[in-house]
């Protein structure tokens, strides 16, 4: 059918696919990049486990056609660790036991990530209210948030 | 569907005209592309507006604020100049969604959506906003208040586009607020939505005003009588009142699982004061 080149960036790698008009970002990375993970929970903007950045801003990569991506730089939760490296926000996922099932944690981490890139020192409110667009239906919010508070404290002692 | 990201508006006017199926305009999609997915909508052509440089900015015009229809509520959070003149319109933007959501919606597309609930569309009603809106037969000006017809239908014309809606230069001593009711703190529908701008005289009186009333009727209200209430008043308890009861006396709602019609009839009333407080503190006045 009509399939749409795109050439874009992601994780700072070059990217080139072809992918048909209606597919979203999510449906390319994980369809025809094999990039799964981010997740599918909801596909209706309301669960960000399927949480990437775009020139840096956060994002549902399931509200966003996979046509759109051409020129930007997309950031997925495959870009987090350096290696074996984990990012402190995951680490600390980790080290709370913050995680059940794992269905939301990319979202979370990826937008974890974005927050204390933009806001060091978040308070906790201000850490809720950016995650409030991420769902987590097992493990309950506090650990999330006692990692996340816990990984900015990190990284400013860094 | 084929999707096209023309670099001027009025290739996409003409794009956009010229399709004789269905065609929508895209830019944050953070509603279109949940129409997409649950097939209520099937268009046959998409075209998405933010590689037009002129729609992707905010710029500072007369002294008032013209805001490209391709940009997302978290740039005008951003901007600071916007935040301390506008702080009542940016508030609203604001409300919408999640941080994912805030990063790709646009206010232009929260009004072209034309659902009656819509977060920034009360803000700009009672700020007189302006639309100015290019199609197949050139540029036009529309007062924002006039473009929604009924929920998910608009008044623009095939082939029409949002290009920026632009915020007058306001007086000194002005100020301007919303407010939502969500039975949630975060990420639901507005059972009732108000926004309040008014300008004061150096002694504190209400010289101009505006109530933008949302998800109370089909389309975002502009209640004249609720801003009559309160011009040539300090905003004290009797034009609170009278605020109050032309603001519940507008609705014209519906009763669903969020609200029922005498709940939102009443919260009407209730937001409109406060609202009015915060912007007349706003304005400076006390
Ligand atoms: C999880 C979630 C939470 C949400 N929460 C809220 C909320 O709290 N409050 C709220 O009000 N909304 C909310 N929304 C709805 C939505 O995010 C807003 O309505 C948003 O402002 C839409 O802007 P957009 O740029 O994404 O529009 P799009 O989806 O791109 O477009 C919406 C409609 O407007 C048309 N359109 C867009 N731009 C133009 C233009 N320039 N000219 C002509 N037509 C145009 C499109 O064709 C389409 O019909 C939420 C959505 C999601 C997914
Ligand atoms: S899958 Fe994108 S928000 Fe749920
Ligand atoms: S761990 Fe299962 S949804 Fe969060």
């Amino acid at each position: 059918m009509s399939g749409i080149h795109v050439s874009t960036t992601i994780n700072g790698d070059q990217i080139d696919y072809v992918c048909e008009p209606e597919e979203t970002m999510l449906d390319v990375l994980r369809d025809r990049l094999g990039m799964t993970g981010a997740k599918e929970g909801c596909s209706t903007g309301d669960c960000g486990a399927c949480s990437i950045t775009v020139d840096g801003r956060l994002t549902c990569s399931c509200l966003m056609l996979g046509a759109e991506a051409g020129g930007h730089e997309i950031g997925t939760v495959e870009g987090v660790a350096q290696g074996n490296e984990l990012h402190p926000v995951q680490q600390k996922i980790l080290d709370h036991a913050a995680l059940q099932c794992g269905v939301c944690t990319p979202g979370i981490v990826v937008a974890a990530k974005a927050l204390l890139e933009k806001n060091p020192d978040p308070t906790e409110t201000e850490v809720r209210y950016w995650l409030a667009g991420n769902l987590c239906r097992c493990t309950g919010y506090d650990k999330i948030i006692r990692a996340v508070m816990d990984a900015a404290q990190e990284l400013r002692s860094a | 569907m084929r999707y096209e990201a023309p670099g001027t508006i009025e290739e996409a006017a003409t794009l956009l005209a010229r399709e004789s199926g269905i065609a929508r305009v895209l830019a944050g999609g953070t509603d279109l592309l949940v129409q997409l997915r649950a097939g209520m909508i099937e268009p046959d052509l998409v075209v998405d507006v933010k590689r037009i440089p002129a729609m992707m900015d905010i710029v500072e015009e007369n002294g008032g604020f013209r805001i490209g229809a391709g940009v997302s509520c978290a740039r005008m959070g951003e901007h600071a100049a916007l935040v301390a003149a506008w702080p009542g319109v940016v508030e609203g933007a604001e409300l919408i969604g999640s941080t994912q959501v805030q990063g790709r919606a646009t206010m232009t597309g929260n009004l072209c959506n034309c659902g009656p609930a819509a977060d920034s569309v009360p803000g700009l009603v009672a700020a007189k906003a302006v639309a100015t809106v290019v199609g197949p037969e050139g540029r036009r000006e529309i007062l924002v208040k006039d473009i929604p017809a009924g929920p998910g239908k608009s008044n623009l014309k095939k082939g029409e586009i949002v290009e920026s809606i632009f915020l007058p230069k306001r007086p000194e001593r002005s100020g301007d607020a919303y407010l939502r009711f969500i039975p949630r703190t975060e990420m639901d529908i507005a059972v009732v939505g108000v926004g309040v701008s008014l300008t004061l005289d150096a002694d504190g009186t209400i010289t101009e005003a505006g109530v933008g009333l949302g998800a109370v009727a089909p389309t975002v209200l502009d209640v004249e009588d609720a801003a009559k209430a309160i011009i040539g008043s300090k905003l004290d308890e009797a034009a609170l009142e009278k605020l109050a009861a032309a603001a519940s006396a507008a609705c014209n709602p519906i009763n669903d699982k969020r609200g029922t019609i005498e709940f939102r009839v009443d919260v009407a009333g209730v937001l409109a004061k406060r609202a009015a407080k915060i912007a007349y503190k706003r304005a400076g006045g006390k």
